[in-house]
């Protein structure tokens, strides 16, 4: 159990989102310089006022490409981490430590386009000299056909439904849901028209149980978020937006979307450390937040989220999503009113930025009274999350 | 059913990519042998597939190597109708075998098609010749 040091010591005041697109055609280096710019834009900061650069290892160039890029002259912290948004809590730190006064948290990934590896790409394999995590994919999984993170995550799923008896009838409203707020979000490219049940229940079955609506698409895309001491926020351009707490969290026997040899295959125990210490150093509970900014990288993960950080009892998550009603804008718990990641493409700094705009009262589909919102990322593996509220 | 191959792409197997990592070859050297070899804490005696550096119940690194008897139950399994890979021709299934001796692998069964898998099922171990050089575990229906 971590000091609880972070607690309100931390805002967000800019974000820059660049045009997301399946074929952008510039570099990640370019995307990268050009949202960090849009994001002082949106601050009101100068770029040299930014004095910290913080990313995620896979996504993009590295810190000293970007400030070169930008001409900023110089960085007293800079820092990378991995999995899901976990590079917002190196901000976090940053900052509530006094490292730097302005740190920015970029995520520059051209996931179709550019030059990202496919995780399903035995080939990478080949680069692999020592035992790794990678092994357990490749030498016991790979040679059986069990390939692709689709088929990871459909192993676990059919599971789930064995246990449980969710449906895709149920589960399908988590990409009806999604498309009906991509529609309304013009950051989302996926989804010009709302899609019914019956659509999903159309869409073609890769991975059986798993659908190609299952599952989020690449995208290219580039997100930069500027934090700050709530005291610096103040008198800057946008209402800050606190962060009242920060969490990451892992799990006994955890392996990215395959953890094939726990107990039991179809709980997100990450998920649940990670928001049993969100909602600790906040000092709030699940029925204090207004919103939640879901993972459905993999819509079977939306249920489990539901379960594991609270929202419901175990097994009730599908019943929870079923029909829409209650996630949708309006609900008992709306879940990404921007159209999450099935609508948007596989980013997982959207789900900030959302729910930034979302207490700044700028949404495209806005959730009355938002002023706390959950924010989860990481479902399949290492977690990580924070719970932001209105200053 | 069997899984089909196109037999013009290889097998994406760790012999593909010239090194056995280094935990995972007695494994496979068992597999040539037409065994399933479990890793063995030899402080605890915790069962371990996939093999690992550690043992993570008691933190032994001292292991040894056993025999399974190769019968186990369907816990979950997942058809593919479109292959990720090209060696492998669709539909096809890859189950996850529960192990009566507790470890979960994952493998393919012969003779049974997608269709007709059940979570549960009783399972035992056969060993196919792939191809030329390699030799896979998989499955039939027990009994």
């Amino acid at each position: 159990m971590a000091i609880e040091s972070i607690k309100d010591k931390t805002a967000i005041v800019g974000i820059g989102v660049i045009d997301f697109s399946t074929n952008i055609g510039r570099s990640e280096w370019y995307s990268a310089c050009q949202c960090i710019k849009l994001a002082a834009d949106d601050a009101g900061l100068n770029i040299y006022d930014i004095d910290g650069m913080v990313k995620n290892i896979d996504d993009g160039p590295d810190p000293s490409y970007v400030q070169k890029g930008l001409g900023i002259d110089n960085l007293t912290y800079h820092s990378e981490s991995h999995w899901g948004t976990s590079a917002m809590m190196n901000a976090v730190q940053g900052v509530a430590s006094g490292s730097c006064n302005y740190c920015v948290y970029y995520q520059a990934a051209h996931r179709v386009s550019g030059p990202e590896k496919s995780i399903s790409d035995y080939r990478v394999a080949r680069e692999v000299k020592d035992d790794s995590l990678d092994m357990i994919r490749y030498d016991f999984f790979s040679p059986f056909g069990l390939i692709g993170q689709p088929g990871y995550v459909a192993m676990m799923y059919r599971r789930y439904m064995h246990e449980t008896g969710i449906t895709p009838e149920q589960l399908g409203w988590i990409p009806v849901v999604d498309s009906e707020n991509a529609a309304k979000n013009p950051n989302a490219i996926f989804f010009d028209k709302p899609i019914t049940i019956d659509d999903y229940m159309k869409s073609k079955v890769i991975a059986d149980p798993i659908r190609e609506l299952d599952c989020a698409p690449k995208v290219d895309g580039a997100i930069a978020i500027i934090v700050t001491t709530p005291e610096k926020a103040k008198s800057m351009k946008q209402k800050p937006v606190i962060i009242s707490s920060n969490a990451a969290g892992m799990a006994p026997e955890g392996q990215f979307h395959t953890s094939y040899t726990r107990d039991v295959i179809t709980e997100l125990p990450e998920m649940k450390n990670m928001g049993d210490e969100l909602f600790r150093i906040a000092g709030i509970g699940p029925k204090d937040i207004k919103l939640a900014m879901l993972d459905d990288t993999f819509t079977p993960y939306v249920p489990l989220q539901l379960e594991a950080l609270g929202f419901c009892g175990k097994g009730e998550g599908a019943a929870f999503i079923e029909g829409g009603e209650r996630i949708r804008v309006g609900g008992e718990l709306p879940i990404n009113p921007d159209g999450g990641l099935i609508g948007q493409g596989r980013f997982d700094t959207t789900r900030i930025v959302e729910a930034v705009r979302q207490i700044r009262g700028t949404s495209t589909n806005q959730v009355a009274g938002a002023d706390t919102i959950l924010v989860a990322s990481g479902a399949g593996g290492p977690a990580d999350g924070l719970i932001l509220r209105k200053a | 059913m069997t899984v089909e191959y196109n037999p013009d792409q290889k097998i994406p197997h760790p012999a593909m990519w010239g090194v056995l990592y280094k935990s995972s070859t007695p494994f496979w050297e068992g597999v040539k042998n037409k065994k399933i070899m479990l890793q063995k804490c030899k402080s605890c005696g915790n069962l371990l597939n996939p093999p690992r550096p550690m043992c993570p119940k008691c933190q032994s690194q001292e292991n040894e190597w056993i025999t399974a008897k190769g019968t186990g139950k369907i816990y979950s399994w997942v058809t593919f109708n479109e292959a990720p890979h090209p060696a492998f021709k669709a539909p096809y299934a890859a189950v996850l075998v529960e192990l009566d001796e507790g470890p979960r692998i994952v493998s393919n069964m012969v003779d049974v098609k997608p269709e007709d898998l059940e979570i549960g099922m009783a399972v035992e171990v056969t060993f196919e010749d792939v191809a030329e050089d390699l030799t896979l575990p998989k499955f039939r229906k027990a009994g």
